[in-house]
């Protein structure tokens, strides 16, 4: 679905002439293999490049150096934008920057009108978007009088009702409350399980990560560690290293563990964690 | 010394179809030096609320007292409220706009009236109380990382040395290490400098953490208020209102239904690994 081969990315600073004055490299050399329907998760400190990254899959930056493909189209092939668009959607961390319509339903409907699908097939769409992000009751509402979290959902609404292949999700929960926070990552999972959408979502909550098929952690614009979820959380100190934090389940167990306690390394889930402790009561 | 809301009630859009009665009844003081948390999901008054305690959001009904003085009272001064009791809005970040960090952070006090002099001072001692280096101080803002930003725009609130500093969500957006760094200098102003500190937040964990006290709002009421420990002892009807207990809170719970026989009041990871540690070991 998503292939990158070296790709690099350098942000250009110039000067009153126009003339390049400073470069800063922010994505540098990163080879990517993403297959369809696969939830990737991407991990890394405020500047790391996870959001650069992330920019270049539905061709809002294209690579410096380096190319990236997206279900087979360069994405520096300009006649095959629109395609790319089309398959790849993007939800940003701050939904006032991507909600244009007066009322909820129409902004949801914006993306499919743009593609020339039926009258009805759109409010179908609409609807089914709408009822996914657990908006639906706020369909005939104005967006302004939404709170922050309930625009990001009717972003996403957006993005769903383009029916893509592979959804970016980018730090979509930062500002959610605990229930919406649930809700969004619940409906990616269930977009990705059922409709086989491939996703990539960008957090900086760690369990929101533990039910991904493969993390990827980066940091000065390089993949610096990659696996899966437990393979990743297993490595508490290094993550730490990486101004990054595990679940706190898997926190629990490694605190647990200095205290001299024989827990295994990379417990993700609390369930998990409540059957090791009481295994361990039983033979002490 | 405090901030005291008595019946204090506010209604968006009176008498149109777009009415919302976004505050009933509140009653709440909050003594000086405390740190209190203020949780609530999306749209259940927590920032109306806080829009009120410096004046920025007028009751429609119930009085506001600081430091015993009635803030809707004839002789009372808002600039001086408003430079008592600094808000730190979601994204401050996105407020700055001067061409390098320190004059961004003189704005406030130059407002106030101080010199220039006197400005910079305040600002220079802002910065370092928030963590940010000289080194900074001529830096543009916007070469800076989010969470550096962040800081200087906290830094931004500080310089007008206020009494009461209320944050609505200042850790939203940063990576888990910048989280922890603004917490951790939030706590310190607290703690050395006595500052009362409202904290707006949506992670439970970081709320059980360092916070003194919680304030759940729900629907625009009071739905609970104590400590930490006496609020998320009622993480069921939490969970009701689209709230959440800290994930320790259910570990120590699900540990309890399998038949430990431990306490459940954990709602760190410290906490719960000393109970664990204690239960485990048969102490």
């Amino acid at each position: 679905m998503i292939r990158a081969e070296k790709l690099t990315f350098d942000y250009e600073r110039l000067d009153e002439e126009g003339r390049v004055e400073s470069k800063k490299r922010a994505v540098d050399h990163v080879d990517l293999k993403i297959a369809s329907g696969e939830f990737i998760a991407i991990l890394g400190h405020n500047g790391s490049g996870k959001s650069t990254l992330a920019k270049h899959i539905n061709a809002i930056l294209t690579p410096t150096e380096g190319t990236l493909w997206v279900d087979g189209m360069d994405t520096k092939d300009e006649e095959k934008l629109w395609n790319i668009r089309q398959d790849a959607g993007m939800v940003f961390q701050n939904p006032d920057n991507q909600i244009i319509g007066t009322v909820v339903e129409e902004d949801v409907g914006f993306g499919p009108e743009n593609l020339g699908v039926p009258t009805d097939e759109i409010w179908e769409r609409v609807e089914e978007s709408l009822k996914a992000v657990g908006m639906l009751k706020y369909r005939h509402h104005s967006p302004n009088r939404l709170s922050g979290g309930q625009k990001q959902r009717v972003a996403i609404a957006g993005v769903m009702a383009m029916h893509p292949k592979c959804i970016v999700l980018d730090e979509p929960t930062a500002m959610l409350d605990p229930n919406g926070r649930k809700s969004v990552i619940q409906t990616a999972q269930k977009l990705n399980r059922e409709e086989g959408i491939t996703i990539l979502l960008i957090t900086h909550y760690m369990e929101e990560v533990v039910e991904a098929d493969h993390v990827l952690v980066m940091d000065d614009g390089k993949v610096v560690m990659q696996g899966t979820p437990r393979e990743i959380f297993s490595q508490v100190e290094e993550l730490k290293r990486l101004r990054l934090d595990v679940p706190q389940a898997t926190l629990l167990a490694w605190e647990l563990k200095k205290k001299g306690l024989p827990l295994q390394d990379g417990i993700l889930s609390m369930e998990e964690l409540v059957d090791e402790l009481c295994l361990l009561k039983q033979k002490m | 010394m405090s901030i005291k809301a008595k019946n204090v009630n506010y209604v968006y859009a009176e008498g149109t179809a777009y009415e919302i009665h976004a505050l009933k009844d509140i009653n709440l003081e909050i003594p000086d030096g405390q740190f209190v948390g203020l949780i609530g999901h999306t749209g259940s008054g927590k920032s109306t609320l806080v829009q009120h305690l410096n004046g920025l959001v007028k009751a429609t009904s119930g009085r506001i007292y600081f430091n015993g003085r009635d803030i809707y009272g004839e002789n009372f001064s808002m600039k001086e409220l408003r430079s008592k009791v600094g808000l730190v809005f979601q994204y401050p970040e996105h407020q700055l706009f001067e061409t390098d960090v320190l004059t961004d952070v003189c704005f406030g006090p130059k407002n106030l009236g101080f010199s220039k002099e006197e400005a910079q001072k305040k600002a220079k001692e802002a910065l370092r109380m928030v963590g940010m280096g000289e080194e900074y101080d001529s830096r543009s803002p916007f070469e800076l990382s989010g969470g550096q930003k962040r800081r200087v725009a906290i830094a931004g609130v500080l310089a007008m040395n206020p009494d009461v500093l209320i944050l609505d969500e200042p850790t939203a957006g940063l990576d888990p290490k910048g989280r922890d760094e603004i917490l951790d200098q939030i706590e310190r102003l607290q703690k050395e400098r006595g500052i009362t500190v409202v904290l707006v937040s949506h992670s439970m964990e970081d709320v059980a953490r360092y916070v003194d006290r919680i304030i759940v709002m729900n629907h625009g009421e009071v739905r609970f208020d104590g400590t930490p420990k006496e609020v998320f002892r009622h993480y069921e009807e939490l969970e009701e209102i689209g709230l959440a207990a800290p994930q320790m809170t259910y570990v120590m719970q699900m540990l309890k239904k399998k038949g430990a026989d431990v306490d459940t009041d954990a709602t760190t990871v410290e906490e719960a690994a000393v109970t664990i540690e204690n239960w485990l070991k048969g102490r």
